[in-house]
């Protein structure tokens, strides 16, 4: 039975990804490389990795809605509304791409497989965590770290309005956004100057 | 927690049908209510409504997408049942894996994705703005809900619902993590896109996301809100109410009555609230319930280290 499901689901991502190169429409490009990305997800816990499985499912769709926006919206025909297609060149990249699946797909197959020793852990994800993470792990959180501090210095340097344009010299006005409802940095252009002359 | 027979996974539908349904109805009894009208036709007003959908023909629009249209209405209802998974009654869920927590969590958000396919697939503005809302408030909604579905998780020290269950013995979650129960019936009245959070489906966009919704569309669509609204507010009591605790009465009757209450009440504050603005919303979510959230899992978290 876990074959069965393990070979449907493996069989549908694969499935489902290439179809984010047949489809024609940018809303169901982005919801077929959603699916790829679930059947992934369920694949992942039928190997026991419950964890990982459930995280991938919530953060691929949630990654994949934003990206629906954003693909929607930078698509090269007006708002990605009319047919597209995901690459050009057509013949070329559509036989080197299916060549490419070919050839890893087959080095999965000739490979020698090592015989397996042991038996699965009782608690798979945290095996896998140690086994990728180890001694890496302060590595890892102080990355972590760095990028979220890095993401939040070039937002905070590149934003053209701070929070005297926002409250006023003293701080103490109702904020002035030019689009209200963020809070208070998105902001482009002569925005924060027409704002700004409020007071 | 014990081996859950096979027709739980029946009964629990059948559960969830009447609860959504009394949720519906004493919605509709509030609203006949408010209006003068009587409270018999309040009550019935929902099978009235309900027969009429199934008899009412599909819309078709021109130039739709009706395999994402069809598919995101459908997803709706199918999220909120794929997350009722793991609601326990009584000590026994249809599933309890060690990650339900997180498991929920996914399942809920698919009606992010769900909105945002059914307002886009007829192709009229309206219903697109609708689901484009929707999209736009999802992580102001969803990042308050995470850490408070975190803390919960963190004080019991398991992402299992029945293990949150069994760490409330000594004492209901809601009395030491207030903020977080909160924010946790604010965010999942929210991804129910429930008023004051019908702003996808508001009545400036004409229906928004469903305004092109007839017939058992939309009747699924609509429905399938109800039932993700009652599925997300009955996860409060096995999280923060102590699931099946009380006195006298036996567990599974209490676990009923408590999220009869929740859901009872959630209704019924939402007919005392406007349509919340979103923009003050994602502000007020961003700047208040986030930090204030966090700061409520920094306390659970000390608390769980020096206990």
């Amino acid at each position: 039975m876990e074959t069965v499901l393990c070979w449907v689901f493996g069989v549908l991502a694969v499935v489902s990804g290439f179809l984010v190169f047949r489809l024609d429409s940018m809303a169901r490009v982005t919801f077929a490389l959603l699916a790829s990305f679930l059947f992934v997800a369920f694949e992942v816990m039928s190997l026991g990795l419950n964890y990982l499985g459930a995280v991938l499912v919530l953060m691929m769709v949630m990654e994949m809605v934003i990206m629906a926006v954003f693909m929607i919206m930078y698509m090269m025909n007006p708002a990605g509304l009319m047919p597209m297609a995901m690459y050009h060149n057509k013949a070329a990249a559509m036989s080197i791409s299916v060549g490419t699946f070919v050839v890893l797909a087959a080095g999965v197959l000739l490979v020698d497989w090592p015989e397996r020793v042991g038996r699965p852990p009782a608690d798979p994800t945290g095996a896998l965590g140690r086994e990728l993470m180890g001694a890496q792990m302060p590595t890892m959180m102080t990355l972590g770290l760095v990028l979220f501090a890095t993401i939040l210095a070039t937002v905070t340097l590149s934003t053209r309005r701070g929070r005297y344009d926002r409250f006023g010299s003293g701080l103490r006005d109702r904020p002035a956004d030019p689009v209200p409802g963020g809070i208070g940095t998105a902001s482009t252009g002569a925005a924060g100057t027409e704002t700004g002359g409020r007071r | 927690m014990a081996d859950t027979p096979l027709w739980w996974a029946v009964f629990l539908p059948a559960v969830l049908r009447v609860f959504t349904f009394g949720a519906v109805a004493f919605d509709s009894l509030l609203a006949a209510r408010a209006a003068g009208a009587s409270a018999v036709g309040g009550l019935s007003a929902p099978l009235r409504e309900t027969a009429r959908l199934l008899v009412t023909q599909r819309r078709t629009t021109r130039s739709a997408d009706p395999v994402l249209w069809r598919a995101g209405v459908a997803l709706v209802p199918l999220a909120a049942l794929s997350a009722a998974l793991v609601l326990p009654l009584g000590g026994r869920a249809v599933a309890d894996p060690a990650v339900g927590i997180v498991w929920f969590n996914a399942m809920e958000i698919l009606a992010w994705a769900a909105v945002w396919m059914a307002g886009w697939g007829p192709n009229p503005a309206f219903s697109l703005v609708g689901g484009y809302r929707f999209v736009a408030q999802g992580l102001a909604y969803e990042l308050p809900r995470m850490f408070a579905l975190i803390t919960a998780a963190t004080a019991a020290g398991s992402l299992r619902v029945g293990g949150v269950v069994e760490a409330q013995s000594g004492g209901w979650f809601v009395v030491w993590m207030p903020v977080a129960f909160a924010v946790y019936l604010i965010s999942a009245v929210a991804m129910a896109f429930r008023p004051p959070f019908d702003a996808p489906v508001g009545r400036d966009l004409a229906g928004g996301a469903a305004a092109e919704l007839s017939g058992v569309d939309r009747l699924v669509f609509l429905g399938g809100r109800w039932v993700l609204f009652v599925v997300a507010a009955a996860l409060s009591v096995p999280l923060f109410l102590g699931g099946g605790a009380g006195p006298v009465l036996p567990p599974w009757l209490w676990t009923l009555v408590k999220t009869a209450v929740v859901v009872l009440s959630l209704v019924w504050l939402a007919r005392r609230f406007p349509t919340v603005r979103m923009d003050r919303f994602a502000e007020f979510s961003w700047v208040v319930l986030l930090p204030v959230v966090l700061a409520q899992a920094l306390l659970v978290s000390v608390l769980v280290l020096v206990r």
